[in-house]
């Protein structure tokens, strides 16, 4: 029997959390993402989980780091202004190696801008908005069904890296609704982090394995360890050692880029003979693609390529599609952020477009097309 | 007398506080506390911010969390939220917890979530060398206020009493039993309990202000700290320094993390009230 659903995307959300096994969540309420923490106060305490608003978005971010060093899947959601506040917290969870997701569904910005709009004005500050370096790992999806896949992913990928995951959405698909059939419970790929295989006194709570991953013991389960911000050793104690620094932060990127092909989602349309491509991510994927059927209507060859996977940059997977290509478009509900990653990836041989829309609207599918017919 | 040092990382010494600094004795209270409350180290966590105090944990064998600064509740109430049954002890320092994390800090009394914090109160931002913290008193001399601080500072127990603490004490370095029995009182009550322990800092306070030794500074708190009930008997106009040490406040009022069980116990046992 199929269970068709309409649901909005913050709703897929949380199915997809739930399915992913989340059993912990600290928000605070923010447009356009409130339906997130809305649902799961309700939906946690009864699957056993735990729910809590605290005083601000950084306190959010504390605690959810708090909750996945105990041992639970947890997991944030909010949206611009909230996000800049998540930042120093996210950078504390990527160093310290703790999973968690981090949902933000985008809104007009900078500063409180438009909270009821969308934009995709965080692309950038999803790989780069904490202080020093990091790995980033961002998913970006463009319908609801897609939301529930990805934030599954979100969770796997988390988990299995030891890292946290910003999982972006932007106000179109976070309040989209479509109808949804979702897979059957248990029937969901689970990926949960590893635990330490040896006793407490041999534990190594910050060596990567033969994947760079350490295993992560809970707190409470007997490993008695330390967990710092401080640049620290494979103990987890705090070093000025440039060697051990130097080693901790090329583990730290290379746990993420080694597995850099199987967390790499691109969709391709009609890419094979395009002479113009749009380029698209996130709710600009769906005015873009009829804009490529329009396009291939009027004999243009056009062809769209969208990355569902935002960090790591796929550069190789845009570098390919774009070899014969005379143009790339990039439309964005940003001022062209990740226009500058296509051109990193492409070069000076194929120029690339910009298409920007940052009132607070999505591009029409008759924009695109004259962006193509023009190009 | 109890074996302390199964509850220190000794491979981590020596520690990076000053000669004469009061963070090794409130170090030493929460840990002998801790051995007479009797409590599991395995099933410890100790938390805090960042500054000179919360280098503690570091020094300390249990879980052990060196987080942001002035987060430490934040990340403690996850811990205790995720897993209830977890003792959870929050060392922070003065500016850790009434400047950057005074928002947490308020909300976490309000919530009276079962943690028990410990408040190093060294009246300064040591760790960066002597600026003017919320708890440095008013015409001190700071790196930051070379012409005496003009800002007043908080009374961090009167602020967690009216937050919604249900318990609440203060002591010095000079008073380490006193200090000892609240911390140990603490660990055995349910909700969120707060206790703040005036630390010397002879290096970075004192010295600018020309307070003498850690042992002179630890005689300041001797000669100044009074019970509520004889400060009450001091007129007023001749109280100067002098301040309150003991049990401020203690209520019994409903931990949180307790209520929120209720919610689940309540939606699996009858299925919820869709």
């Amino acid at each position: 029997m199929s269970d068709v659903r309409l649901l909005q995307g913050n709703e897929a959300c949380v199915e997809g959390a739930l399915a992913a096994g989340l059993r912990f969540f600290a928000g605070y309420p923010i447009t356009p993402s409130t339906e997130i923490a809305e649902l799961l106060s309700e939906r946690l305490p009864r699957v056993g989980g735990k729910f809590i608003q605290m005083e601000d978005e950084i306190a959010s971010m504390g605690a959810v780091c708090g909750a996945s060093l105990c041992g639970l899947k947890a997991m944030t959601a909010t949206s611009g202004p909230g996000f800049s506040l998540k930042q120093e917290n996210l950078g504390y969870a990527a160093y310290c190696e703790i999973p968690c997701v981090v949902v933000n569904v985008q809104r007009v910005g900078p500063s409180t801008g438009m909270p009821t709009s969308p934009a995709s004005g965080d692309m950038q500050q999803a790989r780069w908005g904490s202080h020093g370096d990091r790995p980033a790992i961002s998913f970006m999806p463009s319908s609801v069904r897609e939301t529930f896949d990805l934030t599954v992913m979100s969770f796997n990928v988390s988990e299995q890296l030891r890292t946290p995951v910003v999982f972006l959405l932007d106000e179109v698909v976070g309040h989209m609704r479509e109808s949804v059939t979702l897979p059957q419970p248990g029937s969901v790929k689970v990926v949960n982090r590893k635990k330490p295989a040896v006793p407490p006194d041999k534990y190594l709570p910050f060596a990567g394995e033969e994947d760079l991953v350490p295993p992560m013991a809970s707190f409470g389960d007997g490993y008695r360890y330390h967990v710092t911000g401080l640049t620290h050793n494979e103990r987890g104690f705090p070093t000025q050692d440039p060697k051990v620094a130097t080693r901790m932060m090329f583990r730290l990127i290379e746990k993420v880029s080694r597995v850099r092909k199987q967390i790499t989602l691109v969709d391709y349309h009609h890419v094979e003979d395009a002479d113009v491509i749009v380029f698209a991510y996130g709710s600009m994927a769906r005015p873009s693609l009829r804009a490529v059927r329009n396009a291939r209507e009027l004999g243009i060859r056009a062809g769209m390529i969208r990355p569902a996977t935002i960090w790591p940059f796929p550069a190789e997977e845009v570098r390919e599609a774009a070899r014969n290509a005379r143009a790339i478009i990039c439309p964005e509900m940003n001022m062209g952020q990740m226009a500058l990653e296509v051109e990193r990836a492409v070069g000076p041989a194929v120029p690339v477009l910009r298409l920007p829309k940052v009132g607070g609207e999505l591009h029409t599918p008759a924009e695109i097309l004259d962006a193509i017919k023009g190009a | 007398m109890p074996d302390i040092w199964k509850y220190i990382r000794k491979e981590n010494l020596p520690h990076i506080w000053c000669a004469g600094c009061g963070h090794g004795i409130v170090m030493g209270a929460v840990i002998r506390a801790i051995d007479r409350a009797g409590l599991d180290q395995d099933k410890t966590v100790i938390v805090s911010g960042i500054g000179c105090s919360s280098r503690a944990p570091g020094y300390l064998d249990f879980n052990t969390l060196h987080t942001t600064h002035g987060r430490a509740l934040a990340f403690a109430t996850g811990i205790k939220l995720a897993r209830p049954e977890l003792n959870v002890v929050v060392v922070t320092g003065d500016g850790d917890l009434a400047a950057i994390g005074g928002n947490h800090f308020i909300h976490a009394c309000r919530r009276n979530i079962g943690i028990t914090t410990v408040c190093f109160n060294n009246s300064i931002y040591g760790m960066t060398s002597g600026q003017y913290s919320p708890m440095t008193p008013k015409d001190r001399l700071a790196s930051t206020a070379p012409y005496g601080n003009i800002d007043r500072a908080f009374d961090l127990c009167a602020l967690a009493k009216a937050a919604g603490a249900t318990y609440v004490a203060r002591s010095t370095t000079y008073h380490t039993t006193m200090l000892i029995n609240q911390i140990t009182k603490a660990l055995g009550r349910q909700g969120f309990s707060f206790i703040e322990a005036l630390s010397q800092c002879p290096t970075y306070y004192g010295r600018r202000n020309r307070l003498g030794s850690g042992a002179a500074m630890m005689e300041w708190y001797r000669d100044n700290a009074v019970t509520a009930q004889a400060f009450e008997k001091i007129p007023p106009s001749e109280r100067g320094e002098k301040f309150i040490i003991g049990e401020i406040y203690a209520a019994d009022e409903p931990e949180y993390t307790s209520e929120y069980q209720k919610i689940i116990d309540k939606l699996s046992g009858g299925g919820g009230s869709r």
